[in-house]
């Protein structure tokens, strides 16, 4: 399935969740949230959360600034 | 003898600045953003003496980390997320609600603008999202106009603290409408911050005369010719400018009046 990550489509396998997404980010252990379609999806659930078909997700970071 | 025990004791007495319950020993609250990388920015925020400092949220990129989460954990800094960037209410609090997520913290320096040129709060939007946002648990600092009405207004939906502008933000215009300032800290039953266009230490000194409970400043720093030095000159300009404002400041008068004995 097709899902749209940080602006970028990317494939993932059926049976994905959440977690496979952070994979590419190298799964940071803490300051990263997640939101698919405008919710965020707490860190507890990312594993029990699977992705859905043509999903928008966005991954946060804390960076410089303010 | 006593007398200057006395001055000793007032001048290093315990003054925390509190928010929503919590103390913090220094009133400069600092930004992290425009430093030209984190071995200046740390050395900037150690000078600065700063508890508190702010972050931004942003979409991560595959190779990009945590650096400055990072060392504002290693200096004992607390992280205090902002929305910025943010042009409505609902984007707000959707960055807040990620913030609070990856950094587990409910407190948010809630930023909503209008548009790129200004950056001027929208006060339509600030107002949504702070009551929002209130309404949700968070403890909400919004930067604010120098809006005497908006501030009550946002201090009445029941965030934490207001942080009216001096001037918009990284214009280092100083404090434009000063007696806008003075208004709302008259009103104001929260602590107010100062929060955006401070350029040089005599702003920030000022601001703290005018009544304000603390100062918020990145720019300044970060962008100023030696960010160490300056950092330094903002801690020391906010401590001055709020010794003086608890001392008592004499009143302006049209006409000289002698300090020496007339003969």
């Amino acid at each position: 399935m097709r899902v749209r990550v940080n602006g970028e489509d990317r494939e993932f396998a059926e049976a994905a969740t959440v977690a496979d997404v952070l994979v590419a980010f190298g799964t940071p252990a803490a300051g990263v949230a997640v939101a698919m379609d405008g919710d965020v999806v707490p860190r507890g659930v990312w594993q029990s959360t699977p992705l859905r078909d043509g999903a928008t997700v966005e991954v946060l970071t804390a960076v410089q600034g303010g | 003898m006593s007398e200057t025990v006395v001055r000793e004791s007032t001048a290093t007495e315990v003054d925390p600045l509190v928010i929503a319950g919590r103390s913090f020993g220094s009133r400069l609250i600092t930004g992290t953003g425009g430093a030209a990388n984190l071995a200046v920015l740390e050395r900037a925020l150690v000078a600065s003496g700063t508890e508190l400092t702010t972050v931004a949220m942003r979409r991560m990129d595959a190779e990009g980390g945590t650096g400055v989460l990072d060392l504002l954990r290693r200096l004992g800094i607390e992280a205090l997320p902002n929305t910025a960037g943010c042009r409505t209410a609902a984007e707000a609090v959707l960055t807040a609600r990620l913030a609070r997520e990856a950094l587990e913290t409910d407190w948010v320096k809630l930023e909503v603008v209008a548009d790129e040129r200004t950056l001027l709060p929208d006060p339509v939007e600030l107002l949504d999202a702070a009551e929002r946002l209130v309404a949700d648990g968070f403890t909400v600092l919004p930067y604010t106009n120098d809006d005497p009405v908006l501030a009550r207004r946002l201090e009445d939906v029941g965030c934490a603290a207001v942080m009216p502008l001096g001037s918009p933000i990284g214009t280092g215009l100083g404090i434009r409408n000063p007696h806008n300032i003075e208004m709302i800290v008259a009103a104001a039953g929260v602590p107010v911050v100062l929060d955006a266009g401070i350029g040089t230490a005599s702003d920030a000194a000022q601001a703290m005369e005018l009544g304000c409970a603390a100062v918020l400043l990145a720019t300044a720093v970060t962008r100023a010719q030696d960010p160490e030095r300056m950092a330094a000159a903002m801690r020391a300009a906010v401590s001055a400018g709020r010794l003086a404002r608890l001392a008592g400041r004499i009143p302006r008068r049209y006409w000289a009046q002698a300090s020496s004995p007339t003969p």
